[in-house]
């Protein structure tokens, strides 16, 4: 061992400098003005390091919205080619309330896409509640008439290596991965009886040992599908920024 | 032997931060479950640690002997948020990869213990110099553990590196028809891991004793 001091239990407090004068400090330093000077401390080095933090906050937060915005595009793009819609998707959009059927808990925004003017798909969240472990959010482009165009898992806990290839970029079978069965399926085709996976005698596969985080998925998106086809044309028709309940 | 020296062996074996004083344990066992994971993790550690250690070392005359812990958990907490938000702004598609990791660091206990026992009491160089060396420390621990039990559930090593590397991707070494031994990645694994870790740690220290205890033997006879 060296100068170092490593033990910090074996340290008594009259090490640091600061400590020092406070135990050899005279008598008229009472305990009043001794707790008073520690407060004031404690307080100046909670507002130096709020400060600094909010400083960081206010410093990065125009860089932080255009990445926020940027990623809720890739999302996006992952289901809905920039080529089928020529308006301005984020600005074209439908305020959702919380509804069972899509299992969000908060409001989220739904949006449409249009070319020439024309309805194209509808981009939606929903959460399926009944993943193996916890929620499964899910990115979905859908017609008003309830075809799936193609669903992503944006965000989900299920076991690594087991239920996480409902995830494309975690999923083994990189040249048709899991989630592409549902691109292009009608709802109302495939019925929602049979908008299962194969386990529960519907038609979408599953893999075996890892059953609940594909069926979390796949009724999950029969839910909203069906939510969307039993609104159809009309979402389309509400003006940009409205709000629908459930 | 030079202070520098000694803080790197102590951070790198000595009183290496899980193997020999099993700190940390929380973020070790949630997310060594694969090698980049592990990495992803440790470096980020190495970072808070360093700047945890700058800042305590530079601020330790104005801090009160009896109000140092919530003064330290306040600054530690502090530069947590701030790497947390540099980071997002700056390096976003990493980010998007280790961002839920960074907030982790605020609960591992390695960083206030040693802000506590070092930061505190040493120089601000020598005092960032035992952040790093300490966060060097439980990379290669974490590294090892991640790459150990990704290894024996998937058969996989540096899977998941094309999130940091584009183009890398990670190299399957067992064949393909290996079934996995799911129990690795679970928490049950991380224990069992770390436990032969450790073991293995105790069993070189015990065997290097014995040897030095042999040499002083022969060296004093009659010592013995």
């Amino acid at each position: 061992m060296s100068e170092l001091e490593q033990k910090p239990a074996a340290e008594p407090a009259v090490e640091l400098d600061i400590s020092a004068p406070l135990i050899a400090a005279p008598k008229e330093d009472s305990v009043l003005r001794v707790s008073a000077r520690t407060a004031t401390i404690l307080l100046v080095f909670t507002v130096v390091f709020t400060a600094l933090m909010a400083g960081t906050y206010t410093a990065t937060k125009p860089l932080l919205d255009a990445s926020a915005l940027a990623e809720k595009l890739r999302a996006i793009d992952e289901v809905l080619p920039r080529s089928a819609y020529d308006n301005d998707l984020l600005a074209d959009y439908v305020q959702l309330t919380p509804a069972k059927a899509l299992g969000n808990d908060d409001v989220t925004r739904l949006y449409r896409a249009r070319k020439d003017g024309k309805p194209v798909a509808l981009v939606l969240e929903a959460v399926a509640p009944d993943g193996y472990a916890g929620r499964i959010s899910l990115i979905l482009a859908a017609t008003p008439d309830g075809r799936l165009l193609a669903q992503r898992v944006t965000g989900h806990r299920e076991t690594p290596g087991l239920g996480d290839y409902i995830d494309p970029k975690k999923d083994k079978n990189k040249a048709r991965p899991w989630i592409t069965q549902f691109n292009d399926k009608l709802l109302a085709e495939v019925t929602p009886a049979k908008w299962r996976v194969k386990k529960d005698g519907g038609v979408f596969d599953q893999m075996s040992g890892a059953t609940i985080s594909a069926r979390a998925v796949t009724n999950a998106s029969g839910r909203a599908l069906a939510w969307v086809a039993e609104r159809g044309e009309k979402l389309f028709a509400l003006p940009s920024g409205e709000t629908l309940g459930e | 032997m030079g202070v520098y020296t000694e803080i790197a062996k102590n951070g790198f074996w000595k009183q290496n931060v899980i193997l020999a004083q099993v700190l940390g344990l929380c973020p070790l066992l949630a997310v060594s479950t694969t090698l980049v994971n592990a990495v992803s993790l440790g470096l980020a550690t190495i970072v808070v640690m360093a700047l945890a250690n700058l800042a305590i070392s530079a601020l330790r005359a104005f801090i009160p002997y009896e109000i140092r812990i919530p003064v330290f958990i306040l600054i530690i907490a502090a530069l947590v948020t701030v790497v947390d938000m540099a980071f997002n702004a700056m390096l976003h598609d990493l980010y998007l990869v280790l961002g839920i990791f960074i907030p982790l660091i605020v609960t591992n206990c390695i960083v206030l213990a040693r802000v506590e026992a070092f930061a505190a009491k040493n120089s601000v160089g020598a005092s960032t110099w035992d952040g790093i060396m300490m966060g060097v420390g439980f990379v290669w621990v974490i590294g090892l553990l991640g790459a150990g039990r990704e290894f024996i559930a998937q058969g996989t090593i540096f899977s998941g590196i094309e999130m940091i590397i584009p183009g890398i991707q990670g190299i399957q070494v067992l064949p393909e028809s290996y079934p996995g031994f799911l129990i690795a990645i679970l928490p049950p694994g991380a224990f069992f891991l770390l436990g032969l870790l450790i073991a293995l740690r105790n069993w070189t220290e015990a065997r290097a004793n014995e040897r030095a205890k042999a040499r002083l033997r022969q060296q004093i006879p009659s010592a013995a």
